[in-house]
């Protein structure tokens, strides 16, 4: 190749990238993972849409709501996704997400209803241990039981977060004497799910904080039956995972599409095995083998974001009173 | 003369610019994102509580990592034994685990479910539960005793031998000598180490809290990571980056005031001459057996849980071995530079203006990476890409993070070159590139290797990317090793845990060794 | 009387053999190519490393182990100082290592240091001296000991031309005052003539026995003749 046709190649190249127009997705940093849902997302999306799609990690949930904050309306992201329900309430307040039209069939216990954000997935908070273990009915029997259990810190842990909710959802007023019951249970509070999952598997407790569908990975990943969750009778809290639009997008039109996108089955039916959680609209494949079933909505407990927001001061509270005696 | 020039510029311009990026990076951080928040702001009970428990934790760790430090360094440095060099490269390790690897493998040994445990299990004892304050002391001393003996033992090294025959010939006995020649030593090295130990003790948060047993092992650093996740507080989270300034600033004040060690640029080299080697082999192979049990077996879990499993990693291991070792590299030269700029610009200044140089050196340290993060990250928004400077911000903050190790090192080496040649280098009418060159490096050439192993070693520890600037093509070992933990696959973790420490051990073993060849004397 | 019996001295591959005596009263130059023993001569015979053949004996009796209880007093090029004591107490160090010192004791240290001219230092450190008066706190611990051997390990090598002089002086004082034997390890021809009586050369591994210092350079053994090359 002489120098003419390898400049014309190198212009022409760039002109082509110049005109694929980008959209910027800001998520978890598991999200995109090679081993997380974002690699198919990617080559799914850009299939059809005749863009670029670059996909950010930015820690957890929750780091992924300080980074917008930090940016703020001159971010470059068009869309956050990887906010979950405790989360919506602070995101909303910071005027930055615009309403959005996305509209599907939610298979969310509960429905789903919000103009700011939709869902992608959702899952169970749930205590996982070995299938030669008996479970605790609920947490009572926890509390009562010698187990040992390895929880997260709701201060630095989206698993952490949830349990607080949970246990402020079954037991209300109650949920301070519940768990000065349940310290001596806990062998340790970990600062995520990653150190807390590594150490069960290494024997460190009989049980420990996941979700529900922790182990359906087990089972289909590895043909390891050796793994269920505790079924409690006070139902489960739930994690709902959604994603929204920033004002500040420069990719409107691209943006509702992802948005689309991101309830149909095309993405919907990658997120069970790679992001280990249910699909917001179960797909018309249905859910894998292995997998649980959804709970009855009696079962499945959660708060609206607002009184999730207006609850966690006083809870986180109450958790570190009874623990740190 | 390009030499001369490049000398001229490290030394009058290099010194004072770093020291100038120095506070930049610490100070300007934490008032960016004070400002960006609205002023400091006020800390309830709990944050003092995690104060209080923060200086505690920090300070038994410390004491009791410098404190074993000494007899193992004095072990090792008067008994010779198969594997000594090995064991001294070995107590590198530790340090550069990330933390989940160093837990993980610590409580394969000493966990509910550890060799221990099931050692007691078998005699039907109770399994031992590590859990607690005396958990979180036992993990820093694992993570922070090998690199205390590391600093020491150069100390003891650095004793000349004919000192210890003088005082052998003088009839003086183990404990006279002790008085007369290490305890001058260790006064001088106890200190500075303790300075670092202390800072690393203080700005550990995962290690406190996965083995704290619950909220009662919060730091201060947990507690900024809760002002900046859940609450967005940012005036608070800067009011405790504050607080570990000062509690960091008031040990430094205290180290301040005892003199900085002589070094005499020997090697590791044994110590053949004592008279009490024999007299003291069962007490001093005591202390190296259980120091290196307590080292080894937690390693060994590590690689023997790994070690099966490096098959199954994906080929994303190559590119990310490839991507931490260039950044590492970066990071060192990046260090190694900054340190050599400061030991040789304030190399002849009194010695109060080079213990306040290294304190400066220390604020790298001494600042909470999540506050430096954000504050870089408000900083440099406005401007650019944070993104497109994920490789340049990495390098920069992990040198930082170095640069006190490095200088404590480096500095009284070059003190005492200066001291010894200025003169023959003024009779000689050598230019600065000269002296450079063929007097400095040459002469450094072992502080300068264990240094740059250090640096190098650390930075592939090291998360790597800064989640603010992380560029989601950029994977490096820690990165990847979190990654397949966060996404259930923890034996390719453990795998990928294998591949860290070997690559971070032959790192930091190229280095020190390279350095310890090429000394001249 | 010092009596080298069929002594082999070994540091990992590398060996030493002696056999030798050397007469009370002898100033005896260690002569040789440097790696190639003489400070493992010195060692041996100071108790710092053990034989692996042979034995060591002074006045008819075996040295005995530890080199503080051999009746031996040493001198390296540095190092003899300790560097956070004072000139008083780097001397009164030789009398009592734990510097518990009696008033006749201290009385005996300043007398020393009278003897070398230090009296004045008393308080400072050996940083705060000249290389020249560093080298004479050494010797007046030396003195101070009165041990009947002396071993010397280039005492003087980094010293110019004058101030070498003014100690080789200031030591054939000392010795005298102790009537000792000494043994010097030395590079300088110059030295060793000022010096000694006899020599030892040290090389390819053997410690030869003393000869008188005049006939040693007059007709030097071949190994000696290729170190000093001209120089005689």
């Amino acid at each position: 190749m002489n120098n003419i046709t390898l400049f014309a190649g190198l212009f022409l190249a760039s002109a082509a990238v110049a005109d694929t127009p980008v959209l910027t997705v800001y998520t978890y940093d598991s999200f995109i993972s090679d081993w997380g849902p974002g690699p198919a997302v990617e080559a799914a999306f850009e299939a059809t849409c005749g863009c670029d799609l670059q996909m950010v990690g930015a820690g957890d949930g929750a780091a992924l709501l300080a980074r917008i904050r930090l940016e703020g309306s001159r971010s470059e992201a068009d869309i956050v996704m990887g906010l979950d329900t405790n989360l919506t309430h602070a995101a909303s307040e910071t005027g930055l997400f615009t309403s959005i039209s996305t509209a599907a069939d939610y298979t969310v216990p509960g429905g789903w209803n919000n103009s700011l954000f939709a869902p992608f997935d959702w899952g169970y908070f749930a205590f996982v241990h070995n299938t030669d273990l008996e479970s605790p009915k609920n947490f009572k029997e926890l509390a009562a039981s010698n187990l040992k259990i390895i929880i997260q810190d709701p201060r630095s842990s989206t698993p952490g977060l949830g349990l607080l909710m949970w246990v402020k959802a079954a037991y209300g007023v109650e949920a301070a004497s519940l768990w000065a019951e349940l310290a001596d249970n806990i062998v340790t509070v970990t600062a995520g799910w990653s150190e807390a999952y590594g150490m069960f598997l290494e024997g460190e407790a009989d049980m420990v904080l996941s979700y529900t569908t922790s182990p359906a990975y087990h089972i289909i990943a590895e043909g390891d039956a050796s793994k269920k969750y505790a079924k409690f009778d006070e139902g489960h809290y739930m994690q709902i995972e959604v994603a929204g639009k920033l004002a500040s997008t420069d990719q409107n039109a691209l943006a509702d599409q992802f948005l689309d996108f991101m309830v149909s089955d095309a993405f919907q039916d990658i997120i069970p095995t790679t992001n280990w959680m249910f699909p917001a609209v179960t797909p018309a494949a249905g859910l894998p083998d292995g997998f649980p079933k959804a709970l009855p909505d009696s079962q499945s407990l959660i708060f609206s974001p607002s009184e999730a927001a207006a609850i966690r001061t006083g809870a986180l509270e109450e958790w570190q009173a009874a623990l740190s005696q | 003369m390009a030499g001369g020039v490049i000398a001229v510029i490290i030394r009058i311009i290099g010194g004072g610019a770093v020291l100038v990026a120095l506070l930049a990076f610490s100070f300007s951080t934490v008032l960016a994102v004070a400002l960006h928040g609205d002023g400091l702001g006020t800390l309830g009970s709990y944050d003092w509580q995690a104060v209080r428990f923060t200086i505690w934790q920090a300070l038994a760790s410390t004491g009791l990592s410098v404190g074993i430090a000494v007899p193992v360094a004095r072990a090792l440095a008067r008994q010779d034994f198969k594997g000594r060099s090995l064991l001294i490269t070995l107590l590198g390790a530790p340090f550069i685990l990330p933390v989940i690897v160093g837990v993980l493998g610590l409580l394969a040994v000493f966990g509910r479910a550890g060799w221990i445990s099931q050692g007691l299990d078998l005699f039907g004892l109770d399994r031992l539960s590590i859990y607690g304050p005396a958990g979180v002391i036992l993990a820093h001393v694992f993570f922070n005793l090998p690199l205390a003996t590391r600093f020491i033992l150069q100390g003891w090294a650095s004793i000349p031998p004919d000192r210890f025959r003088v005082a052998d010939s003088l009839g003086a006995q183990p404990w006279t000598q002790f008085q007369l020649i290490e305890w001058p030593m260790l006064r001088a090295m106890l200190p500075g180490t303790f300075l670092l130990i202390f800072l690393l003790c203080l700005t550990s948060f995962a290690v406190a809290l996965a083995i704290g047993g619950g909220p009662r092992g919060t730091t201060i650093e947990l507690a900024i990571y809760q002002s900046f996740r859940l609450d967005f507080d940012l005036g608070k989270a800067s009011s405790l980056a504050l607080i570990q300034f000062v509690i960091c600033g008031t040990v430094a004040a205290l180290a301040i005031l005892i003199p900085l060690p002589r070094n005499d640029g020997h090697g590791l080299g044994l110590i053949h001459t004592r008279q009490d080697v024999q007299s003291n082999r069962i007490i001093d192979f005591g202390f190296i057996s259980i120091t290196a049990a307590f080292l080894i077996l937690p390693l060994a879990s590590i690689v023997i849980r790994g070690a099966i499993h490096l098959p199954e990693l994906p080929n994303a291991v190559f590119a990310a071995a490839w991507t931490s070792l260039w950044i590492a590299l970066i990071s060192t030269s990046l260090c190694i530079g900054m340190a050599l700029s400061l030991a040789l610009s304030f190399a002849r200044t009194g010695q109060t203006t080079q213990k306040l140089v290294e304190v400066v050196g220390i604020l790298g340290l001494a600042t909470s990476p999540l506050v430096v993060g954000t504050g870089l990250f408000l900083m440099i928004f406005p401007f650019a890409h944070p993104m497109s400077l994920a490789v340049p911000v990495t390098a920069m903050v992990n040198a930082m993070m170095a640069l006190p190790f490095a200088l404590r090192v480096l500095f009284p080496a070059i003190r005492d070159t200066y001291v010894d040649y200025i003169r023959l280098r003024e009779s000689l009418m050598m230019s600065s590139g000269t002296w450079l060159w063929k007097v400095i490096l040459p002469r450094l050439s072992k502080p300068l290797g264990f240094a740059a192993g250090l640096a190098a070693a650390l930075s592939m520890g090291d998360l790597g990317v800064i989640a603010l600037f992380a560029d989601p093509d950029l994977q490096t070992l820690p990165l990847m090793l979190y990654r397949l933990m966060g996404a259930y696959r923890m034996d390719q973790a453990a795998a990928v845990a294998v591949v860290l420490v070997a690559q971070s051990l032959a790192l930091f073993w190229i280095f020190d060794r390279g350095g310890r060849r090429h000394a001249t004397s | 009387m010092l009596h080298l019996n069929q002594v082999e001295f070994t540091q990992g591959s590398f060996s030493l053999v002696a056999n030798f005596k050397i007469q009370t009263g002898a100033k005896v130059a260690v002569i040789g190519p440097s790696g190639e023993g003489k400070s493992t001569l010195l060692h041996g015979i100071a108790g710092f490393l053990k034989p692996t053949r042979g034995n060591i004996r002074w006045a008819g009796e075996p040295m005995p182990n530890h080199p503080g209880l051999r009746p031996i007093s040493l001198l390296f090029q540095d190092h003899n100082l300790f560097p956070h004591l004072t000139v008083f107490n780097n001397v009164a160090i030789g009398l009592n290592p734990r510097l518990r010192l009696s008033a006749p004791q201290k009385k005996q240290v300043s007398l020393a240091l009278q003897k070398v001219g230090l009296q004045d230092r008393n308080e400072s450190y050996p940083s705060d001296l000249s290389g020249g008066q560093r080298g004479r706190i050494g010797l007046a611990r030396v003195l101070l000991r009165q041990r009947p051997l002396l071993l010397l390990d280039e005492p003087f090598a980094a010293l110019g031309p004058a101030l070498k002089d003014e100690m080789l002086e200031a030591l054939d004082n000392v010795l005298s005052s102790n009537s000792a034997t000494a043994l010097m390890v030395t590079h300088d021809p110059q030295d060793a003539l000022i010096f000694a009586d006899q020599a030892i050369l040290v090389a390819d591994g053997y410690a030869s026995a003393p000869q008188p210092i005049q006939e040693f350079f007059d007709d030097p053994p071949r190994a000696l003749k290729a170190y000093l090359g001209n120089r005689t």
